[in-house]
């Protein structure tokens, strides 16, 4: 058991905050990625609740247990650093037991411990290598090694495939996931990759400028984003903004004229919207469809060909739109094509960037990682 | 050798072998080569020039005191004279065990001082911290004969004159600056991340500096302990001002051979050759370290 609570938690340095009041909620076993642009305060969160960095103000609470004042090591907590911060005098055997030496554990039941955890990762061969010796996919393993070694009730991750090439990456990051249903244990994890954040979490929070911008599931931030900022951060390539007017805005709909003219409907509440407000319109590259009766229009700048999609940016005004499109697409640069949507796939957002508030909930919105386990489960039995 | 060059090949073909082969480099290599023999060649200058008054002062002390002051020559008959009567006049061994003693002492005292004291300065910086170390290194630039007199009187009092304890506390004192800044640049050099993983893993301060910063900055500590040893050696103010005979280094051992029946060149040589020779030995075993050391972090 491991929950993990915030409670306005604020950092400052100096006379700059860093965090401007967070409030968490990490349940038992929970996989939560903190995401945001460099900046936005998701390492320093991630150092408060690891105990390296102290909270200014706030509450953190791990199992019903303030903990503010307790030191890093007694937290229960295990980090996994970017640099992997692996110690660079000893051997990877060394590196993984340094903590039960230090706790004063003997040296046979260390071992043992040790190999444990070189087994889950397969480092089993590497033990008395230095880890000058290591590929930097091995280094990452070892540095995990050494937080599994520790039992910790949370493992907390500090943007840890950054420094690994894309290849890697991707099967580090699977690794990650397989160890997060074999270890059954809550885990924090930093990163600006939203895709990482994407395909592993349970749970994002997104950070801006020290403030929470949202949390929920992947899906949800992806189909119910709650603004301007969270809508433009998940999802890639980046969601198109248009602006718009709304003539006319009840609690069933909201009617919007588009940059050519054309009207359309837009399934969201526009109770709180006065008739003629300026707002935005976002629609994700995915969601654009090339249709020659499609209610806009713009020129191809660039095409990006990627075999089974194209990505095309069009010039819409001073607007650039990007386009998702077919593999086989056969239009070329400067070519004048029609594009129309999905209404009920367009988020509006309104003067202050807030989204209003969809009128039916997507299906898979509160979807979370382990949900997609169970049916696999049952779909296999 | 003709398929290889074949452009240079008629101008080379009378050529000797050697000079065939330094043709087919091109112009280009050919002023690489020339600039590398000059610069060789000013090395070497600089070297002799610096080299040079050792290399007198050990000859001289292998001549006789009319040698020494005559017109030099080229050759002459080594004499060990000088040595003999140096070493009739004073006990070499016992100014020796009192200038390792005071050099290792105060290095070593130094280290554990300013092994905290630049963790401290590297790891927890405050905003004074780049103004604690300008101000520790500006105590170097005062002349230590302004404080002469007020150590003087205090080492008086607390019956510290001519004793091994006092000097080592002076020239503990006189390399901390030194130590602390040179630390101070190792510790700096060091990845904050690996500190924080050994706190995390539950080392206290003490295992930390114990387990992981000494160890990962041994070359550093080691070069910093070099040049504190080789400092303390060489110091000669406040050994022949704090020191009569009991505490007296070898500083005061040559001195000693200086003044009262005027000059001796030849025997003043061949005392300041012993009195320098441990630490030219000692600096020669130890250079590829203290070398590794001071460009710690430049190669890294």
């Amino acid at each position: 058991m491991a929950t993990l609570q915030l409670k306005q938690v604020t950092k400052s340095f100096g006379d700059t905050d860093v965090i401007k009041g967070v409030d968490l909620e990490v349940n038992d076993r929970e996989f939560v990625v903190f995401v945001g642009p460099s900046g936005c305060g998701k390492s320093t969160l991630l150092r408060i609740i690891a105990g390296l960095e102290s909270a200014t103000s706030g509450d953190l609470v791990i199992d019903g247990q303030r903990i503010n004042d307790v030191g890093p090591a007694d937290r229960g907590l295990a980090m996994v650093f970017q640099s992997y911060a692996l110690y660079p005098h000893m051997t990877v055997e060394d590196n993984m037991g340094f903590s039960l030496r230090l706790a004063g554990v003997g040296k046979e039941a260390r071992r043992e411990k040790v190999r444990e955890a070189a087994r889950i990762l397969q480092l089993e061969p590497l033990l008395d290598r230095k880890p000058k010796a290591l590929s930097g996919g091995q280094r990452q393993r070892v540095a995990i090694g050494r937080a599994i070694v520790r039992n910790p009730s949370i493992f907390l991750f500090d943007e840890p495939l950054s420094n690994l090439d894309a290849a890697l990456r991707v099967q580090m990051r699977i690794e990650l996931a397989r160890l997060h249903e074999e270890l059954d244990a809550t885990m924090i994890y930093v990163t600006h990759d939203q895709i990482e954040a994407m395909t592993m979490a349970d749970k994002i929070v997104v950070l801006q400028g020290g403030v929470v911008e949202q949390v929920g599931s992947p899906m949800e931030l992806y189909h119910h984003p709650r603004n301007r900022f969270v809508a433009g951060f998940i999802g890639s390539p980046k969601m198109n903004f248009l602006e718009v007017s709304a003539p006319d805005a009840t609690a069933e709909g909201v009617e919007v004229t588009l940059p050519g003219g054309e009207r359309c409907r837009v399934p969201v509440s526009g109770e709180r919207l006065a008739s003629g407000d300026a707002l935005e319109l976002g629609i994700r590259p995915e969601h654009l469809v090339l249709d020659d009766a499609g209610p806009l229009e713009g020129v191809i700048q660039v095409i990006e060909r990627l075999g089974g999609q194209t990505s095309l940016y069009l010039k819409m005004g001073d607007d650039l739109i990007t386009l998702m499109a077919d593999g086989d697409v056969p239009h070329r640069i400067n070519e004048r094509v029609r594009f129309g949507f999905v209404p009920h796939r367009a988020h509006l957002f309104d003067g202050q960037g807030l989204a209003l508030p969809s009128l039916d909930r997507h299906p898979l919105a509160g979807l979370r990682r382990q949900d997609n386990r169970a049916a696999t489960g049952v779909n296999g039995a | 050798m003709f398929n290889k060059t074949p452009t240079t090949a008629p101008a080379t073909a009378a050529m000797p072998p050697g000079q065939q082969a330094l043709a087919g480099q091109g112009i280009g290599g050919a002023l690489l080569r020339h600039k590398r023999l000059w610069l060789a060649l000013l090395a070497w200058t600089i070297t002799f020039v610096i080299f040079f008054p050792i290399l007198w002062m050990v000859l001289t002390g292998f001549k006789t005191e009319a040698q020494a002051i005559a017109t030099p020559t080229l050759f002459f008959t080594p004499t060990l004279e000088s040595y003999e009567a140096v070493h009739a006049r004073a006990d070499y061994l016992h100014f020796a065990w009192n200038s390792v003693a005071v050099s290792v002492g105060s290095t070593l005292l130094a280290l554990l001082i300013g092994i905290p004291a630049a963790y401290s300065m590297a790891f927890l910086p405050t905003q004074r911290t780049k103004g604690t170390l300008l101000w520790m290194l500006s105590t170097k630039m005062l002349p230590p004969v302004g404080v002469l007199v007020p150590i003087y009187l205090i080492f008086r009092d607390l019956g510290m004159l001519d004793t091994r304890t006092g000097l080592t506390v002076v020239y503990t004192l006189m390399n901390l600056p030194i130590v602390i800044w040179m630390l101070y640049t190792f510790f700096k050099d060091l990845p904050k991340d690996i500190l924080e993983a050994g706190r995390m893993d539950g080392a206290s301060t003490l295992q930390e500096v114990c387990f992981l910063l000494i160890p990962l900055t041994l070359p550093g500590i080691a070069s910093t302990g070099l040049l504190s040893v080789i400092l303390s050696w060489n110091e000669a103010f406040w050994s022949l001002n704090l020191t009569s005979s009991r505490a007296a280094p070898l500083t005061a051992y040559i001195a000693s051979f200086s003044s009262p029946e005027g000059l001796f060149w030849a025997k003043l040589s061949a005392a300041s050759t012993m009195a320098v020779a441990p630490i030219l030995i000692f600096g020669w075993l130890t250079q590829k370290q203290m070398v590794r050391g001071l460009t710690f972090g430049a190669v890294k």
